[in-house]
């Protein structure tokens, strides 16, 4: 990630300077975009709405001014809790979370989301967690996260938030076990087998180059 | 009554040992007392949940989805999927809907699901289990069971997100939905209906990748309950329970509070009153613990 890669460019190309028909025919329901009257309700309904560089509003102009590396490379769509609450409120109804999503999962195919943004990369751990063995491995999952910046800086963190670590386990909703062998489907080949294909077949209906499904 | 079966998707963190394991135990115990019989989907798989969008495309979600309902279809045809977590709920609902509508995404899904020797043919219903107490088992049915009225308990209903948006229980209002309410009212507790994080996002996913931001979050919604004078704050989604329960010795840490609200599921409140033991309601997987709720539990009711 972060040199624009190949399908950056052939979109580039294929589009060249309209930015809308391009979220239309590659973004998840981005063919509400333009439905978007800019009433506002969105931002004003946002939890992390003060901690946005642009509001979903913002970003819907933004789209249709043809400000393409400004809303790819936003940070604005990492910032989403799916809380749905600008999509219940939404006087034209538009699918605002899955918007977000969507160019957010856009913005990752074309190698420019934001590298550093912590929501960014816990999202592509997610994925990658769950669908390895086909169910979260809660454990691997948050001690992914800790340590991404590296061995010292997990250890710091996992020394910070000890008491919840073994609050849990006390608890009985930690199993260190999980480290070994956790939870999993029985039929992970089937499953991995079938994501592949869906991947491929994505590709084939966008028209575009495979693109890499992990981070 | 006759009694009620339904194909179960548990989701990930209801697993042994996992983040709402003790979610898993109280329902299991509930749906007894209810007669409500709840099968796990053989070989279920993670629903990819919201925040595994950058990864996953759409399809992808759909597919892995579209298994457990295949899977239901196979091994327990007729039975509705019925969901207790939010995010599986809400995922698995939004692929029902969105293959329902578009044959073009239909097809797609039945190509890669081949992969997996596996076929959906769209006959699957899928709920919430809150859904199942509302619709089908209804106030009056909750109440049946009922040995150990929760007298005296203040409780702040807490929904949440995705058990309420975008789909919600049908006939409740987005901004103020009612029915936490009107459980908690049924199973004798005092339910603080002017509590006003009812519908307050916890942060979800986010917890973990803004911690600050969260527990801002979190931090309204315990204090709320404070002001309410509740003795505990319930709620019908995992994440939602998880974040608020376990993040209040962090906010304690950052903002000199003394926040220490116990953080239930519905369930538990339901299997408290339905005579169940303090293990059998998974009252012993808190890092809070629920005192008024163990009160109750630990007590002897005369036989009738």
């Amino acid at each position: 990630m972060g040199a624009p890669n190949e399908l950056n460019l052939a979109a580039l190309a294929k589009y060249s300077n309209d930015f809308l028909r391009e979220v239309e025919a590659n973004v998840e329901e981005g063919e509400w975009v333009k439905m978007c009257m800019q009433c506002g309700v969105c931002a004003g309904s946002c939890p992390f709405g003060p901690d946005w560089e642009h509001s979903p509003q913002k970003i819907f102009m933004m789209i249709r001014a043809g400000k393409r590396q400004e809303v790819l490379t936003s940070d604005s769509m990492w910032m989403c809790t799916s809380c749905y609450n600008c999509v219940v409120r939404c006087p034209r109804k538009l699918p605002i979370t899955q918007i977000m999503h969507g160019l957010a999962t856009y913005a990752h195919r074309l190698g420019l989301a934001p590298k550093m943004q912590p929501t960014y990369q816990w999202s592509l751990q997610f994925w990658d967690n769950c669908t390895r063995t086909g169910r979260v491995n809660e454990l691997k999952l948050t001690l992914g996260l800790y340590f991404k910046e590296g061995f010292v800086a997990g250890v710091k963190k996992a020394w910070a938030l000890r008491g919840i670590g073994f609050g849990l386990l006390r608890a009985k909703r930690l199993n260190p076990f999980e480290l070994i062998r956790g939870h999993e489907c029985k039929d992970k080949a089937g499953i991995h087998r079938m994501l592949k294909k869906a991947q491929e077949i994505e590709a084939r209906r966008l028209k575009i180059p495979q693109f890499k499904t992990e981070g | 009554m006759a009694k009620k079966e339904y194909a179960f998707y548990p989701g990930c963190s209801s697993q042994l040992r996992g983040s709402a394991s003790n979610y898993l135990t109280s329902v299991n115990s509930m749906c007894e007392a209810l007669d409500i019989k709840m099968t796990q989907i053989p070989d279920w798989n993670c629903c990819g949940a919201s925040i595994g969008y950058a990864g996953s495309g759409e399809l992808s979600r759909h597919v892995l989805n579209a298994r457990n309902f295949a899977l239901a279809e196979t091994h327990l045809p007729g039975q509705d999927v019925v969901a207790t977590c939010a995010a599986c709920w809400l995922g698995a609902r939004e692929t029902k809907e969105k293959l329902d509508a578009s044959s073009q995404l239909m097809a797609e899904t039945n190509e890669a699901l081949k992969e997996a020797g596996l076929r959906y043919q769209a006959k699957v219903g899928v709920r919430h289990m809150v859904e199942v107490l509302i619709e089908d088992i209804g106030y009056e049915g909750m109440a049946q069971p009922i040995v150990k009225p929760l007298e005296g308990v203040r409780i702040a209903g807490y929904v949440g997100c995705q058990t309420n948006r975008p789909f919600g229980i049908a006939g409740e209002s987005f901004e103020n939905p009612m029915y936490l309410d009107k459980l908690v009212e049924t199973l004798g507790a005092e339910p603080l209906v002017k509590y006003e994080q009812k519908v307050t996002c916890c942060g979800g996913a986010l917890a973990f990748s803004e911690p600050e931001k969260s527990q801002k979050q979190i931090k309204d919604i315990v204090e709320s309950a404070y002001d309410h004078k509740a003795d505990l704050i319930v709620t019908p989604c995992p994440l939602c329970q998880a974040n608020v329960e376990i993040y209040q010795s962090e906010i304690n840490k950052r903002h000199g509070t003394k926040l220490d609200m116990p953080v239930a599921y519905y369930s538990q409140l339901m299997a408290v009153a339905y005579g169940a033991t303090p293990k059998a309601a998974g009252l012993d997987g808190h890092v809070i613990q629920p005192k008024k709720l163990q009160d109750i539990a630990v007590k002897v009711v005369p036989k009738k």
